[in-house]
């Protein structure tokens, strides 16, 4: 239970979040990528960290709220960014919940399979109602009404969305971290340690993981939400393939099942691949692969399970206590 | 490791704000073009067939881009789902403060960045998107490139006046330019007295499918024709290929389409396979026009007997012409971007596909479309000979303001 | 139509799309199999050896059986230094540390592609003797979807004899099923892990290079097709090569006959057919662990 207490550094990804939009006000479209990601991966790591639910198909929640906000906002029906992204989780979640109650029951690569059918399934159902949700070339300019009423969300330089996303991150956060911390949470850390013994211990280990999920789903909901506000864009891709793997992949190398792996993953991968894309347009899957590479074979549990052990050998050649 | 990257990635960024900087400083004669094309992920292959029209442009042009000169910032929109192509647009105006934007090669990228354009007031000259509607998304977007619309019309037209086909099967991919092609097909080809029997969507743009039950499916319907639209790359090959294993031509089914099913740089690995093929396209390497002649010989100069330019090129290629002709009717001020569209609006230029015009009411590309066959020349090679010229042919979809065309209320 | 000829077409059609799918994935399901290790890279290595195929013949004039044996060595020896210089330190580590290697393996293939051959697609020609048709008795096929239908029927044939008559292939066997007690009884398993994995990889360098002309080759590849690939291995069942051969082709037939009669359906088929599967059975159609 120590680790319930809140540390010092605990406030330096929001001061470096505030820094980030006075330092670099041209970069805050980027920045708003990156907000998203990291929610997306927290989402993600509320699953695979704390459940142990391998899934390669969470782009399948992510979509779902991202086309809950596009298709609302499109035809002009709802388009208010806060209630706007409740709805997406509200989208989001029941998704979750009902596959969850179908797909929960398997493990592993089975699962890991399932996950990734129903996304496809998804993503084929939108090219089919591509009338409705304008398919491949996506839904252009979606109208989002001015936060507060007030701030708007200019095309140009992303300043109100870059702190609308930021906050949104940051209750999330906190959600999330009272969560896991919560006797709930640490079932579920139980459930993915021991499965046999949270049975025997008489836990309802399928209904935990249902509503872990659920949760998890709502949330990625939001991220989706988020992402449609922000770009005021939303297309086919929001549910690929291609988004599930590299959440999954940012939060491996920013280390899961510790709140923080989502933060290092996102701003790692994301800035190295933004950065040497502009310096290599052509080559920089080179880099960034290289960097997977060498994370995989020398860190245990990503960039934080690194920091982590480099941070124990310190401490023990400071002197045994 | 992790400070080590960290560290690095502070040195990059710190480089390319250095960069930005130092650019801003530039003088006025100095025209900054962000280029934003796809370097990586499945759209990767079309991207050095522009990159290497530009360069050729700026090269044979030198004198008429005098005094002005050309920097580029190439930027990579990776995958095709409009997000990196956005920030890229975003960040081409805010921190590199360019004077003109260019490149999209696939539409999502243009539609995403449209509202960016519309707000940071900069030309936009879209070289290969051909979703027909995007050019309505923002006021600065001008579009040297194509419309499904306009080589799939004509297609159904000549289909049955040319072929005098009665009856016809549509395999498509299945995304907009596919449905685009359809419908512009089917429009033509059944208002000059065809009827399409069947319309198969035939897979993603993504990965290429087997097109073994699709033709199969449309061998059985023994239409006259079977018009295949897929995307110009690694898809086209499969669709030739499996046309000829399939023994369609001995069933009685001539294989038509748009000029994306034998794109130029691919013809010569398809083989025998697409000698005879009928398509409709506004650009073909064969062209015998001077322009083309003089555009192909210094390409293949500059770049290899093998490399061939296509379509894509063409687009690049005309599209910097438009960017040389604002920057000299503006005197400079192309960042002006209601006189660079302005400027554009109407005029004319002779490219290696024929003579070209923007549209002054849609800002469309106005060209020619050319009835084309396939058949091996006396070099070994697969070449393409134009069996009829379509003049001045308009995007039939703004102009019949038919489906996302239509003005929206 | 003639009845009899439509039955054939779906069923040759179907059959040579599954054999593609086949011949990638066998080495995918005996490596996840034997050591529970997820490449999924594999395709990586389906492309590479693609590519070598299409640069012997096209820049070296090698014929196509020669250019295909050539991949398969070329393949499998670039797998056995990979292996031994980066796979083997992650066999005991988590299989999502496992996932992060692979991906950035699969990045580091398309980059290195890309730079040294170069983004565009590449097109292989085949010997005239395999494109056309070919007459049947009953009924005219394209004789290239024959041939693969053959060489696959040859294949899983030779791979099955190998496992259940040699002395490795019991070895194999006996580490799927339990590899402690395989350990145990003597049997080198790092260095069974090595010969397979080689195996694997020239297997799937065969199936990029026959699969170009569906396929195609590119330096997407290993993407592309990654989830067809770990479809055909978890319908399967994992580490069982007759079973990946059936999934394969009853995949392929299905596949082939759904988009046939309902091509509106799209890709739809494939996932709705791995997923009543799986949840059916869960260990795959022929696997007989948990996956």
């Amino acid at each position: 239970m120590r680790r319930h207490r809140l540390r010092w550094w605990e406030a330096l990804p929001w001061i470096a979040g505030i820094v980030f939009y006075f330092a670099f006000p041209d970069y805050l479209g980027f920045g708003c990528e990156l907000l998203v990601t990291i929610l997306f991966a927290l989402s993600l790591d509320l699953a695979l960290g704390y459940a142990g639910i391998i899934t390669l198909g969470h782009a399948a929640f992510f979509g779902a709220g991202a086309y809950t906000v596009g298709m609302l906002a499109s035809y002009n029906i709802w388009t208010e960014p806060i209630t706007g992204l409740l709805l997406a989780a509200l989208v989001a979640g029941a998704i979750g919940f009902l596959s969850g109650i179908v797909l929960l029951r398997t493990r592993g690569l089975t699962l890991l399979m399932l996950t990734l059918c129903i996304m496809a399934l998804l993503e084929q159902a939108a090219n089919m109602g591509a009338a409705y949700t304008g398919g491949f070339d996506g839904l252009p300019s979606l109208p989002i009404a001015p936060l507060f009423g007030v701030f708007d969300f200019s095309a140009l330089y992303a300043d109100t969305q870059y702190l609308f996303a930021l906050a949104v991150l940051f209750v999330c956060f906190l959600f999330v971290r009272i969560l896991v911390y919560s006797p709930f949470g640490q079932s579920l850390t139980g459930i993915r340690e021991n499965v046999s013994r949270m049975h025997a211990i008489g836990s309802p280990v399928r209904r935990r993981l249902i509503v872990c999920y659920t949760i998890s789903a709502a949330l990625a909901g939001v991220a989706g939400g988020l992402l449609a506000q922000t770009t005021a864009y939303v297309n086919l891709a929001v549910l690929g393939l291609d988004r599930a793997a590299t959440v999954l992949i940012v939060l491996i190398l920013g280390g899961y099942g510790r709140l923080y792996g989502a933060f290092i993953g996102a701003v790692i991968y994301l800035a190295l691949e933004h950065f040497l894309a502009q310096v290599y347009p052509t080559a920089w899957q080179l880099g960034l692969g290289l960097m997977l590479v060498v994370i995989a074979l020398f860190a245990r549990n990503g960039i934080l399970g690194l920091a982590e052990t480099l941070w124990r050998r310190y401490e023990n050649r400071r002197g045994p206590s | 490791m992790s400070r080590r990257i960290i560290t690095a990635l502070a040195a990059a960024a710190a480089a390319a704000i250095a960069a930005g900087g130092a650019t801003s400083q530039a003088q006025a004669q100095d025209v900054k073009i962000g280029l934003i094309l796809p370097y990586t992920g499945p759209g990767a292959e079309l991207s050095p067939q522009m990159d290497k029209a530009i360069d050729l442009y700026q090269k044979l042009h030198a004198a008429q881009i005098k005094p002005y000169k050309y920097t580029i910032i190439k930027r990579d929109s990776k995958a095709p789902n409009g997000a990196a192509a956005k920030v890229d647009t975003q960040e081409l105006l805010t921190q590199n403060k360019v004077d003109v934007i260019a490149g999209y090669i696939y539409s999502p990228d243009a539609i995403a960045s449209a509202p960016v354009i519309t707000a940071g007031k900069r030309l936009a000259v879209i070289m290969n998107a051909g979703t027909a509607f995007i050019t309505n998304l923002s006021p600065y977007f001008i579009r040297t490139s194509f419309t499904l619309w306009q080589s799939s019309y004509v297609m159904g037209e000549e289909a049955a006046k040319y072929l005098h086909a009665k009856t016809a099967v549509v395999a498509y991919t299945d995304y907009p330019p596919g449905k685009d092609a359809l419908n512009a097909f089917k429009y033509a080809f059944e208002h000059n007295g065809g009827k399409v029997i069947d319309a198969i969507p035939a897979g993603g743009p993504e990965a290429t499918p087997d097109f073994t039950p699709f033709f199969q499916r449309a061998k059985d319907e023994h239409p006259n024709v079977l018009f295949v639209f897929v995307p110009a790359g690694d898809q086209a090959t499969a669709v030739v290929k499996t046309y000829a294993a399939l023994g369609m031509k001995a069933a009685g089914t001539q294989l038509i389409g748009t000029g994306d099913i034998v794109p130029d740089n691919m013809l010569q690995g398809m083989g025998d396979a697409a000698v005879g093929l009928i398509t409709v396209h506004h650009y073909n390497a064969d062209l015998d026009n001077p322009q083309n002649k003089a555009f192909v010989a210094a390409w293949k100069k500059a770049y290899g007997p093998d490399s061939t330019p296509d379509f894509t090129s063409v687009g690049a290629y005309d599209g910097m012409a438009a960017i040389t002709h604002a920057v000299h009717a503006t005197k400079g001020k192309i960042d002006n971007a209601a006189a660079a569209v302005k400027s554009l609006e109407g005029w004319k230029f002779n490219s290696p596909q024929g003579p070209i015009e923007i549209d002054p009411k849609t800002r469309d590309i106005i060209m020619n479309e050319y009835l084309d066959q396939v058949y091996k020349g006396k070099d070994g090679k697969l070449h393409e000979k134009v069996l009829a010229t379509f003049h001045a042919v308009k995007d039939q979809c703004k102009a019949l303001a038919i489906g996302p065309c239509a003005p929206k209320k | 139509m003639n009845f009899a000829t439509d039955i054939a077409g779906i069923v040759l059609g179907g059959l040579a799309a599954g054999t593609v799918l086949f011949i990638v994935s066998v080495g995918l399901s005996v490596t996840m199999g034997l050591m529970g290790f997820v490449n999924l890279a594999h395709g990586a290595f389906a492309m590479f050896g693609g590519y070598v195929v299409v640069l012997a013949m096209n820049r070296a004039h090698f014929g196509f059986g020669v250019a295909l044996a050539v991949s398969f060595i070329a393949t499998a020896a670039l797998s056995v230094v990979l292996e031994r210089a980066l796979y083997w330190p992650l066999y005991r580590s988590g299989e999502l540390d496992q996932v992060l290697f692979t991906i950035g393996l699969i990045f580091i293939f398309i980059a290195g592609t890309t730079i040294l051959v170069g983004p565009e697609h590449q097109t292989l020609q085949l010997p005239a003797a395999l494109s056309g048709q070919l007459n049947l008795g009953f009924v005219r096929y394209r004789t290239y979807s024959v041939f693969l239908i053959v060489i696959g029927v040859l294949i899983a044939l030779g791979i099955w004899l190998t496992f259940e008559r040699t002395r490795i292939g019991g070895q194999i066997r006996a580490t799927v099923d339990n590899r402690r007690m395989a350990e145990s009884l003597g049997i080198n398993v790092d260095r069974l892990f090595t010969i397979t994995f080689a195996f694997g990889s020239g297997m799937a360098a065969i199936g990029g290079g026959l699969g170009a002309e569906f396929l195609g080759l590119d330096p997407q590849y290993p993407l592309k097709y990654l989830v067809y690939f770990l479809i055909a291995v978890s319908v399967g069942g994992l580490g069982s090569v007759i079973g990946v051969y059936y999934a394969a082709l009853i995949l392929g037939v299905l596949d082939f006959v759904l988009t046939l009669y309902l091509p509106k359906g799209g890709t739809i088929f494939i996932y709705v057919l791995t997923i009543l599967i799986l949840l059916a059975r869960p260990q795959g159609l022929f696997g007989r662990k948990e996956l």
